[in-house]
């Protein structure tokens, strides 16, 4: 059928394109009803597929191996209020800008004593260091889990040269599925993005040869936080990035 | 291809039960095949709920015209591309431009080709016919920056010019690698974060998809990820994997205003009619073409549209018309490598099979070229020829390019492929190769 024809049918293309798929499919409208119902209660149900085996020891140790392999540094600490020094330490150890910015959810962390001016405002382009939390790890893969929204925009852990993603420990689960789960029963609905990281932006466009950096971050580190400590409610503010940065 | 193709059996070789979720893989792609109007419609429901605009095309002249009118009804100037298959088949890009729209491609490979005004030769790695040295000349004379030699630094000076076009353009537009029946999301799978740019920074996200492209839940999407990235490029998972939902919400400081997704048939429902169907399984990952014996010599412009290597034997025939590309089925030795690795186990020398039963029926092989296949097909089955055959046909490629490195017409039965188009000569890394083994024995 030539594309002139096509489009001179009758109807809208959207119910030209079904009828047409119906009629591929060998589907009547009986039939077609029918199977709607079994394909809405499988999506109710979503049974899980096979997944390679998951026969490590520790996830923790599992998701460092992992997302090292993958070109992420990975660090650890105990409480929330080491993060400040560790991050002086890293950005120092690779004389990165001691300046950054955050999710709120981090305003209330010592940053000075640390010696780093952290703002908590959106990111703008020139801004070298990101600092994010996490929604979740994956230990299978090493991959960082992030939701987008007004606390957690998408876009500090993608403009800045540097991303620093701070994860507690027990969000730690051993794959993508449980993190599903996880999106189901605390958000019901998944937010407008949501980005696995897996390691610094590469490309092997060029000759096949890979190359860290092209156009998302260039290094990507994390540091795991073993004692959870749970964001403060009077840091829930909905409309935080519209005020004034603060540092 | 050879690295790609072992960086592949790497990372299947660390799944043991690998064959177990391939054979999932299939079966969850051929459940929304045999039920496609009732995943598509539950798509488009879950996708609206969440403020999106579904757009249906027919035909690659509906989809430009609906990308036109969006970016017109929104006094766009500027989008910005990541890869997309869909845009490709329609020549978008060329079309948004006669519209006056400034279009910038953003992955790697396909700025590359977009400012050097080439097609793409590989769906994974659209490049790849070009060495680093090519691209250091095209970014200077482009750039008009200071010749680079690294390809970090070519790296770099591309996202240092890239990067403000993300920032000031008004629209994004995308592929899909997958559309989730369940929450209504697009998924994009890229590694160097052009995926994540274009959905995030400009107000307007278009992602242009085919209708086959739909897949039930969020625990089908882990599965076929597991299998599209090792397949691809042997990572265990790509850098970026992300999950589109909707606009943003009213105190969201990022993400697109309007969401479109314009759904694409072009030909795919006479695919699902007919006794090919398998083909719409194909979740584009490459490997086919990666471990393809045929595509390594001949390279990807050869299969003369968008899809190449033994996927696009068989798709292209079927979208294009099998008069127009009838001599490709037969660009296939029928090794069978490509059924063996395409991770939803679509049985490509089969479909390449019948469309060879369909062409001859129909009469549309040109003698000479069933001679010449036969022969190809002789050679192939006996490992040595074949290895003497493909290192002669990529040097005489190269040599018969001459100084614009443009081939006009290939000798024997290649001849037919390259009527009526230019073939850029291959001078990736088989060439090269070559070249220096030549040098080495002091030729
Ligand atoms: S046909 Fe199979 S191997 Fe080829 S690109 Fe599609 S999914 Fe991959």
């Amino acid at each position: 059928m030539s594309d002139a024809l096509r489009s001179g049918g009758q109807g809208n293309p959207r119910d030209r394109i079904l009828e047409r798929i119906r009629a591929a499919t060998g589907k009547d409208a009986k039939s077609a009803t029918q199977d709607l119902e079994a394909v809405q209660s499988r999506l109710r149900e979503h049974p899980r597929g096979p997944r390679p085996p998951f026969n490590w020891p520790e996830l923790v140790a599992q998701f460092r191996a992992q997302a090292s392999a993958l070109q992420s540094t990975v660090e650890v600490v105990e409480n929330l209020a080491d993060v400040p020094a560790a991050i002086a330490h890293y950005l120092e150890d690779l004389q990165l800008d001691r300046r950054a910015v955050s999710w709120p959810e981090f305003r209330g962390l010592d940053w000075r004593a640390a010696g780093l001016q952290v703002e908590q405002r959106t990111v703008r382009d020139g801004d070298l260091v990101g600092i994010t939390g996490a929604y979740a790890g994956i230990a299978e893969t090493g991959t960082l889990m992030l939701l987008s929204g007004p606390q957690t925009p998408a876009a500090m852990s993608l403009l800045p040269d540097t991303h620093i993603a701070i994860l507690r420990t027990s969000r730690i689960v051993e794959g993508m599925e449980e993190a599903w789960n996880l999106l189901r029963n605390e958000h019901g609905k998944p937010p407008r993005a949501v980005n696995f990281v897996s390691g610094p932006s590469r490309s092997g466009d060029i000759e096949m040869q890979i190359v860290l950096g092209v156009h998302g971050p260039y290094r990507v580190h994390i540091v795991l936080v073993t004692q959870d400590a749970g964001t403060p409610r009077e840091l829930i503010n909905t409309d935080w990035w519209r005020q004034p940065a603060r540092t | 291809m050879a690295r790609m193709s072992g960086v592949r059996a790497d990372a299947v070789a660390k799944v043991p039960n690998f064959e177990e979720i391939r054979t999932a893989g299939a079966a969850i792609r051929d459940r929304v095949l045999s039920n496609l109007d009732a995943y598509l419609f539950q798509f488009e429901q879950a996708a609206q709920a969440r403020g999106v605009i579904v757009h249906w095309a027919e035909t690659g002249t509906d989809v430009n015209r609906i990308v036109r009118d969006i970016a017109q009804q929104n006094g766009v100037k500027k989008i910005i591309k990541s890869k997309s298959m869909l845009g490709e088949e329609s020549s978008l890009n060329h079309y948004l431009q006669e519209a006056g729209l400034d279009v910038r491609e953003t992955d790697l490979g396909e700025y590359i080709l977009q400012i050097s005004g080439e097609t793409p030769s590989h769906i994974i790695a659209p490049a790849i016919h070009k060495s680093k040295e090519d691209v250091g000349e095209l970014f200077e004379r482009v750039h008009q920056m200071p010749r680079k030699h690294t390809i970090p630094e070519m790296c770099r000076e591309a996202r240092m010019m890239l990067r403000p076009h993300f920032l000031s353009a008004d629209m994004g537009i995308s592929g899909a690698n997958f559309l989730i029946a369940e929450t209504g999301s697009v998924v994009i799978v890229t590694n160097e974060g052009n995926g994540r740019m274009t959905t995030t920074m400009p107000r307007i996200h278009v992602a242009i998809t085919g209708i086959e492209k739909v897949i039930p839940t969020l625990e089908d999407l882990s599965v076929l990820l597991r299998l599209l990235t090792r397949s691809a490029t042997g990572q265990a998972t790509s850098n970026y994997i992300s999950m589109l939902t909707g606009v943003r919400g009213p105190n969201d400081s990022d993400g697109p205003e309007q969401m479109h997704v314009v759904i694409v048939d072009n030909h795919r429902t006479e695919l699902l009619a007919s006794d090919m169907r398998e083909a719409l399984r194909c979740i584009r990952c490459g490997a086919c073409m990666n471990h393809c014996p045929v595509y390594e010599v001949i390279g990807g412009h050869t299969y003369g549209w968008v899809y190449p290597g033994p996927i696009g034997s068989v798709l292209t025939p079927s979208y294009v018309g099998l008069e127009k590309a009838g001599e490709l089925p037969n660009a296939s030795t029928l090794c069978g490598a490509c059924a063996v690795v395409c991770p939803v186990k679509i049985p490509l020398p089969d479909l390449m099979r019948k469309l060879r039963e369909k062409s001859f029926e129909r009469k549309l092989r040109p003698a000479s070229e069933r001679l010449s296949m036969r022969l190809w097909g002789y050679v192939a089955a006996r490992p040595k020829l074949y290895a003497l055959a493909t290192k002669l046909g990529a040097r005489m490629l190269q040599w018969m390019g001459g100084e614009d490195k443009l081939i006009h017409k290939l000798p024997g039965g290649l001849k037919e492929w390259t009527n009526g188009r230019d073939m850029p000569a291959p001078s990736g890394k088989t060439f090269r190769e070559l070249y220096a083994e030549k040098k080495a024995v002091g030729k």
